[in-house]
């Protein structure tokens, strides 16, 4: 685990969003621009899914992502790695230290296994993704685009024995994490609902998204 | 409440097997030895089940699974994963499609871990890690790559890149250390390890038996692994899946109303 602080600018963003909890967020952001995700109250996970903005086909890839380094978390250095074998973007600060590449989304039928069939009924990151591509006309996105995802701030630790387990969160207010586009890409974000597990510490709360030009 | 097994009607519940059916000789419907590094894909129906035989103790047998009336609905990892808590595959585990439905499930495993997370092994790593094989030199000992097996395979079903996802790698281990390192691992491994796969829907299967990303095996040497395919019906009221933990109750019943 590695902590790594920037030096950017908030005042010189070209991009300054604020995402509600429950709320998906979709931005094409150009090769050497640099994003931020801000955790601002702390312990919030953040659903992202990352596209070749030319080629949708060309997506986030989990395995190439863990087979490149060799590990299953990502920190600053940690290259994200596209289905092509292509780094999509590089982690160039985190004052987290660890974001999860195994968790996946949320979704209303996952959920209705994993907490009871009555809960298919609430809000999830699924739900967020499958409503970003539909209202998208540009990109001709379906279900099948949808795939595993990253979950930044999320602490989703694996024992040797091959245990899995969800812990509550190690981020923190203001916590943030900076990566640098390597091509042109387009960001897909849920910012998480889920309320039955401590991911968001019972309490999804907004993040913030920064853009910096290149230096 | 809390919908269960036990609270569904008797004609949902008389939908259910009571017992589950263990292996027999005569319960074969067919078999087949898959060579190293091939790819294989086919339709398995709801009630059969697909034993996995590690012939030599070092084979890999990379695998996805589809929905096949409505391939859309894939296994997903993650959901995998999170509903039983666990980073590896084994006797008592389902494997989850995106819906909340599990596509099969394990009820006997002598291995003891299936790995979830390391992928395949595309062309360019394949020539990184074994260098050059082509056809036109080595004919049929080929060096052949999971990536290519999958795509090859899922392109005779009318999928194709938007539907490779994180695959099972079954008989292979790669555990995590406390900063989520990873280390192939082959100390469990005994030739004759077998692992049931039973359908719990009808779903198209696709296998690679190409080596796997983290073997530090530098020689290519990718080892076959037999097919039985045998007639077990679904898991029974009495299922060792079943019972593992209550998300797979529910997930069964998920599964159940969708044949219902």
């Amino acid at each position: 685990m590695s902590i790594v602080e920037s030096t950017l600018d908030p005042a010189c963003a070209v991009i300054d969003d604020t995402v509600a909890a429950g709320e998906p967020w979709m931005l094409r952001i150009e090769r050497g621009q640099v994003l931020r995700i801000v955790d601002i109250e702390g312990n919030q996970a953040v659903d992202t899914i990352f596209y070749n903005a030319r080629d949708p086909l060309e997506r986030y890839s989990l395995t190439h992502t863990i087979q490149a380094q060799g590990g299953l978390y990502l920190t600053a250095g940690s290259q994200i790695m596209s289905s092509e074998g292509r780094p999509l973007l590089t982690i160039v600060a985190d004052t987290c230290g660890r974001h999860d590449t195994l968790g996946g989304a949320c979704a209303c039928e996952s959920n209705s296994v994993r907490y009871g069939l009555s809960t298919r009924y609430m809000h999830a990151c699924r739900d967020s993704f499958m409503l970003a591509i539909a209202r998208d006309d540009e990109r001709g996105m379906r279900k099948r685009d949808i795939v595993s995802n990253i979950n930044f701030f999320m602490n989703v630790p694996v024992t040797p024995e091959g245990q899995l387990s969800f812990e509550d969160g190690i981020s923190a207010p203001g916590k943030y994490v900076e990566m640098r586009a390597e091509m042109d890409v387009t960001v897909l974000v849920s910012n998480c609902p889920q309320l039955n597990n401590p991911c968001n510490g019972y309490n999804p709360t907004p993040v913030r998204m920064l853009v910096w030009d290149p230096l | 409440m809390q919908i269960s097994f036990d609270s569904l009607t008797p004609l949902a519940r008389s939908a259910v097997p009571a017992t589950s059916t263990r292996f027999a000789p005569e319960l074969v419907l067919w078999e087949e030895t898959l060579p190293g590094g091939c790819h294989w894909s086919g339709r398995v129906r709801r009630g059969n089940t697909l034993r996995l035989t590690d012939l030599s103790g070092q084979a890999n047998v990379a695998a996805l699974f589809y929905n096949f009336e409505d391939r859309n609905e894939r296994y997903n990892m993650p959901d995998t994963l999170k509903a039983q808590h666990t980073a590896l595959l084994t006797k008592g585990h389902a494997l989850y499609s995106d819906m909340g439905r599990i596509l099969c499930s394990i009820p006997e495993d002598s291995c003891g871990w299936h790995d979830t997370v390391c992928g395949v092994l595309d062309a360019a790593r394949t020539r990184t890690f074994y260098g050059e094989a082509r056809y036109q030199e080595h004919r049929n000992d080929m060096h052949r790559n999971g990536m290519d097996g999958f795509l090859v395979e899922l392109g005779k079903w009318g999928l194709g890149k938007r539907d490779v996802v994180a695959n099972v790698n079954f008989f292979s281990k790669a555990s995590a250390d406390a900063e989520g390192r990873l280390r192939f691992d082959t100390a469990h491994r005994a030739a004759g390890q077998f692992v049931d796969l039973r359908f719990e829907m009808n779903v198209l299967v696709v296998l690679s038996t190409a080596p796997h990303p983290f073997d530090p095996n530098g020689t290519y040497d990718p080892q076959p692994v037999t097919l039985t395919a045998w007639r077990s019906g679904t898991a029974g009221a009495d299922d060792v899946c079943r019972h593992s933990c209550p998300q797979n109750d529910r997930g069964f019943i998920n599964t159940e109303r969708y044949f219902l």
